[in-house]
């Protein structure tokens, strides 16, 4: 568990005192995805390096596993810490397994192991070992670069990541492709993570909790579902949009909206219970239908969904 | 590990230049001018050894030195320093490398040592000024990353700092060397001795062939220096960061 607790930073500047962050207090989870989401300037970077010491706070504490991260020599704590950044900033003079194996090294892993760790690594990140190990950075392409870059945080297996805009920098396509997979990971890693995004849609997928920022304040902190179903203030609503309710249908999921059958309705289209809502939503508007069936991997019909039922969900309070 | 020399690109230059002697020794053959220049066979190998004595000597303590001081203008806390430090380097640059040892010849007296470092200096700043930029040149989020990992700064100098700066800091050793074998000759005006001896009594005697003993084994040293050098930099700058051996 990470626990921030009025956590502050400001900057003497020769027009005066500037606080990047002010008084930030939150809680995540062990094996949750946090993202810190908000404007430019808006204090979510600083809270992250605060974290892994890169910036060190003005006031307040940073709690991780129970320990107070003043009390631990900063090279320490880091190398604990999976930190992935946007420019994702490999060694251009070393290879892809030379950049894996940086922290391993430096805890003193033999050569042998920190490469089998790469192959293994790579092989979780759908890259093939044999033609990827002995590449240089220049000779990989912004995709795999990243990927090499995530795999670079988890040589060492931390309980801890810290990713500061990582998919940012990549093509629409790639970012979609890269997002999933990083999900899928997640699934069976479970690693405690903080993720600073400025990207609503990408903040919706990824995260278990979203902390909205505004001027260095924690506007509002919550699931995805929280915050676009109740937005705290003017602040918050504007910034999830005003399509914040098309977002919601991607947190939701076929299974939490289904009815049993009713009547007979064998034809037209079908989801699986595990679809979320915007399929739903499209067949509905597709086919000018009011019940969509759902099936089960075998194509027996196990419930429906109606539109009345997705307009209930979406008006309901939020389950937690 | 492909063949010993560098790829097919660069050996043209060495084709060329192995053409270029073989011509001028030819012509020195028919001239008969071959003949007078043996006649100083024992004169060249002694300067030689001078001349070689004094590019060593000023030459590796001018990269020891350069290299550190490059780094160490480099580091955060000189910051504040190392511009004004670095355009007072591109000054001293700028004086004539003659000049040069004519100062230290006034500070040091006549001989190998005021010749020695005078070339010393000639050969440092170059080398200063491309380790300093080299090092600043690094992408700040490649150190901000290595930072991040947990490197330590000396282990970021190490390893990431330094090997992704040095292939502009070989480029500055180069350069130096180039000065410095260059300058080399000069360095008899002071009484610093070398294959200047035999070029410029050569010159002042109307002697071509003692001239010619002198400047072929000058300019034969100075095409081995930078052989040498280029094979370095080829060799020892990671591929990852080496233009010369990427494709």
């Amino acid at each position: 568990m990470i626990r921030l607790q009025g956590l502050s930073r400001s900057y003497a500047t020769p027009r005066g005192t500037i606080t990047a962050v002010d008084d930030v207090t939150l809680e995540v989870a062990d094996g949750e995805t946090c993202v810190l989401l908000g404007p430019s300037g808006c204090g979510k970077t600083t809270t992250l390096r605060m974290i892994n010491r890169l910036v060190l706070p003005t006031s307040g504490k940073i709690f991780i596993a129970g320990r107070d991260t003043d009390g631990i020599d900063p090279v320490e704590l880091r190398r604990g810490i999976g930190y992935v950044i946007q420019q994702i900033g490999l060694f251009p003079n070393m290879t892809v397994a030379e950049n894996i194996g940086v922290v391993p090294r430096l805890l003193g892993w033999n050569a042998a192991k920190s490469r089998r760790r790469a192959e293994e690594l790579l092989a979780l990140l759908a890259l093939e070992p044999a033609q990827f190990l002995d590449r240089f950075p220049n000779e990989l392409s912004g995709g795999q670069a990243q990927r090499i870059g995530v795999a670079r945080a988890l040589a060492v297996d931390p309980p801890v990541l810290l990713m500061d805009e990582p998919f940012a920098a990549l093509d629409p396509i790639n970012r979609e492709v890269i997002q999933d997979e990083f999900l899928r990971m997640q699934q069976s890693l479970r690693k405690t993570i903080l993720f600073v995004s400025h990207d609503i849609d990408e903040a919706v997928k990824m995260a278990d909790r979203i902390a909205i920022f505004r001027a260095g304040k924690l506007a509002q902190f919550g699931p995805p579902d929280e915050l676009l179903a109740h937005p705290a203030d003017e602040f918050v609503a504007s910034f999830v949009g005003r399509d914040r309710t098309l977002k919601r249908l991607r947190l939701i999921r076929v299974r939490e909206v289904m009815g049993p059958i009713d009547g007979d309705n064998a034809s037209g289209p079908s989801v699986s219970a595990e679809d979320d809502l915007r399929r739903v939503v499209t067949l509905f508007l597709e086919h000018g239908v009011e019940t969509i069936r759902c099936i089960d991997g075998a194509g027996r019909a196990i419930g429906q969904v109606s539109r009345a039922a997705v307009a209930a969900r979406l008006g309901s309070e939020i389950v937690r | 590990m492909t063949t010993a020399t560098a790829p097919g690109r660069s050996t043209l230059p060495y084709v060329v230049l192995g053409a270029i002697a073989l011509t001028i020794a030819w012509g020195l053959y028919a001239s008969g001018l071959a003949t007078d220049i043996l006649r100083y066979q024992k004169d060249i190998v002694y300067l030689s050894k001078q001349h070689l004595v004094l590019v060593a000597v000023s030459g590796s303590l001018a990269i020891a030195f350069g290299i550190a001081l490059g780094i160490w203008l480099s580091r955060p806390w000189m910051a504040r320093w190392s511009d004004g430090i670095i355009q007072a380097v591109n000054m001293v640059t700028s004086i004539p490398t003659l000049g040069k040892l004519a100062l230290m010849m006034s500070l040091l007296g006549i001989g190998a040592l005021p010749a020695i470092v005078g070339l010393w200096i000639a050969t440092l700043l170059p080398i200063i000024r491309n380790t300093y930029e080299g090092i600043r040149a690094v992408p700040a989020h490649v150190v901000d990353a290595a930072r991040g990992m947990g490197m330590s700064g000396g282990g970021i100098l190490r390893r990431v700092e330094l090997p992704n700066a040095m292939f502009v800091i070989f480029a500055g050793v180069r350069t130096a060397m180039a000065v410095n074998v260059g300058t080399a000759p000069i360095a008899f005006l002071i009484g610093g001795g070398g294959l200047g001896e035999l070029i410029f009594t050569g010159i002042d005697l109307q002697e071509h062939g003692m001239m010619l003993a002198g400047a072929i084994p000058t300019a034969l040293i100075a095409v081995a220096v930078d052989f040498l050098f280029g094979q370095a930099q080829y060799w020892l700058v990671p591929r990852g960061v080496n233009p010369l051996r990427n494709f």
